[in-house]
């Protein structure tokens, strides 16, 4: 059978990828993967496109952004299986947290807390004619972006008024934190735990304590790759289905932390990624790890179901925040991208339970609510 | 014709392989190029060189933030990532597979932006053949050291000659279907651990 070329960003929802792959699940499916590691989303979707990948670990914005056609050419990409639901943080650089801190922030707080005295800062900056706070985030059409902004305007920050908004690779995030290039980041694991560790800053906010059960990454393939190779598609879709529930496996946490570890996957301390895996982060370099049940799904819940609402959340923000402009037609393309027909065809023969319906109801820590 | 020159802006850490492009891109009558190196204050460089055509090394991990700033800033003409209607589907494959990835202002030319768009991956191609030759010639160098370490312990160990060892070495990777260096390996290791 032909290779299927498989590419990846070094971050930990890239684990159904992997384990998929090493522990044999792909193979049981009849299937030849090969991962190859990218250093950038726009190489990512760039080989995707182009077709030396068949599939990709994708920002499930990027996949929405893609089709619509915005940021780039237009390339219709779709969305068959989501790489679970949480795993990013929000992290304040040390001389920030002693800002906020004296503002009434406290370690572990709940995201009101902490952005209301985020809020405090930014405004006495203000008065004191300071330059602006600057936040690191990965990608303008990702998740990270979304929801930093969503929590910075609940709190009465504008986005881009009151704070800058960069882009840095997450591998860099730490080093640009401790050289006071940014005051805060927003970013999947384990780059939380990594800065939190190498002292240079703490967190402060999961994006699951902003939007529980929030999604994440995807595996996005081009839509005519879909339907050239519908049995391939499906017999990935199993066997990163059957990955997905391997690696959510307590059991398995210390093989899939050594596995990830590896520098040619995502190239960081094994036990911050097993503490991460075990939904236990440090918030404050020397700290014991504290336990974040809902902070990262990768199976239960639904995790890997491609929820269409998260696509047309996706897209509600990109018109929020003005990447785009309104446009007749673009509803259907948004809701084309996430494909949970494929999802369903391909589980299918597992006979496990599946969610009655395509789209949910989406709930926010500031009471809003997101109707599809 | 005499159409004035494209401005080309070109980031790349390695500064090696920037030489090669630039002085490539300038045999190709290019003469208005802006090398970058490093992303500090990348997006004043951006306004000031006012490109029409940014190339990046794929291996440049920089590339999304370049993205961002095409994305956030109203002061840059916004540059698109350069695909099929730009150039034909061949050249862009060609582009990446050499690792270079294209922006291009809107409004340009296929035909001026193709050719330029050429030049740059030939000679994406040419340091990357560079690159591997010297590769190549390290890791031969590498090999040849390896293989004289475990003639070296074998003459030590057991008395042989050197023709002896090298005969040895070669009779355990035929008889093995390995590669003689591979077999130096063992021995060298072996040694280590023996010790």
């Amino acid at each position: 059978m032909k290779q299927i070329r498989i590419g990846f960003i070094p971050l930990l929802d890239c684990a159904a990828l992997v384990a998929a792959v090493e522990q044999g699940f792909t193979a049981a499916e009849g299937l030849d993967v090969r991962l190859v590691r990218e250093t950038s989303w726009a190489n990512i979707r760039d080989r995707l496109i182009v077709g030396h990948f068949d599939a990709a670990h994708l920002l499930g914005p990027m996949a929405v952004a893609s089709s619509l056609g915005v940021g780039h050419l237009k390339a219709p990409l779709i969305a068959p299986f989501s790489l679970g639901l949480g795993g990013n943080a929000i992290t304040a650089s040390i001389p920030l947290w002693d800002r906020m801190k004296a503002e009434g922030a406290a370690l572990g707080a709940g995201p009101h807390t902490q952005g209301k005295a985020l809020a405090r800062v930014v405004e006495s900056r203000a008065r004191s004619g300071l330059e602006p706070l600057t936040f690191g985030m990965v990608y303008p059409f990702s998740c990270h972006n979304y929801q930093l902004r969503y929590w910075l305007a609940a709190v009465g920050i504008d986005p881009d008024r009151d704070v800058r908004l960069v882009v840095i690779p997450p591998p860099f995030l730490a080093d640009a934190m401790r050289t006071a290039q940014i005051d805060g980041f927003c970013v999947g694991e384990p780059w939380s735990s990594v800065a939190v560790d190498a002292g240079v800053g703490n967190i402060i906010a999961t994006t699951t304590s902003i939007w529980p059960l929030s999604p994440e990454k995807v595996v996005g393939c081009r839509a005519q790759w879909a339907q050239d190779n519908a049995e391939q598609l499906d017999a990935l879709i199993r066997a990163l289905y059957r990955a997905a529930l391997w690696c959510e496996d307590p059991a398995n946490h210390a093989d899939l932390a050594h596995m990830l570890g590896a520098a040619r996957y995502v190239g960081a301390r094994t036990n911050l990624i097993q503490n991460a895996l075990g939904n236990r982060l440090p918030l404050t370099a020397g700290a014991t790890p504290v336990s974040i049940p809902d902070f990262h799904f990768m199976a239960r819940h639904h995790a890997t179901f491609p929820w269409v609402s998260h696509a047309l959340w996706f897209y509600s923000q990109m018109l929020r925040w003005r990447q785009i402009e309104v446009a007749v037609d673009d509803i259907t393309v948004v809701r084309n991208t996430y494909r949970p027909d494929i999802y369903r065809r391909a589980l299918a023969p597992l006979k496990i339970e599946l969610p009655a319906s395509d789209t949910k109801i989406e709930r926010f820590f500031d009471e809003g609510i997101f109707i599809p | 014709m005499n159409e004035p020159s494209l401005r080309i802006l070109l980031v790349d850490q390695n500064a090696e392989r920037a030489a090669i492009l630039e002085e490539g891109l300038r045999e190709a009558g290019c003469r208005d190029i802006t090398v970058v190196r490093e992303m500090h204050n990348l997006m004043r460089r951006i306004v000031d060189a006012d490109p029409d055509v940014i190339f990046i090394d794929l291996e440049n991990p920089n590339r999304d933030v370049l993205e961002q700033m095409f994305q956030v800033s109203r002061s840059v003409r916004r540059p698109i990532a350069m695909f099929v209607d730009q150039a034909d589907t061949e050249s862009i494959h060609a582009a990446v597979e050499s690792g270079v990835g294209a922006y291009v202002v809107d409004g340009l030319r296929k035909e001026r932006v193709k050719t330029i768009l050429d030049t740059a991956v030939s000679h994406f191609n040419t340091f990357n053949r560079l690159r591997e030759q010297l590769e190549r010639a390290n890791q031969a160098l590498e090999e040849r050291k390896v293989v004289e370490r475990a003639k070296g312990i074998l003459m030590k160990e057991r008395g042989f000659n050197e023709a002896e060892a090298y005969s040895l070495l070669r009779t355990a990777a035929m008889n093995e279907n390995r590669r003689i260096v591979d077999v130096a390996r063992s021995v060298v290791l072996a040694a280590g651990l023996l010790k």
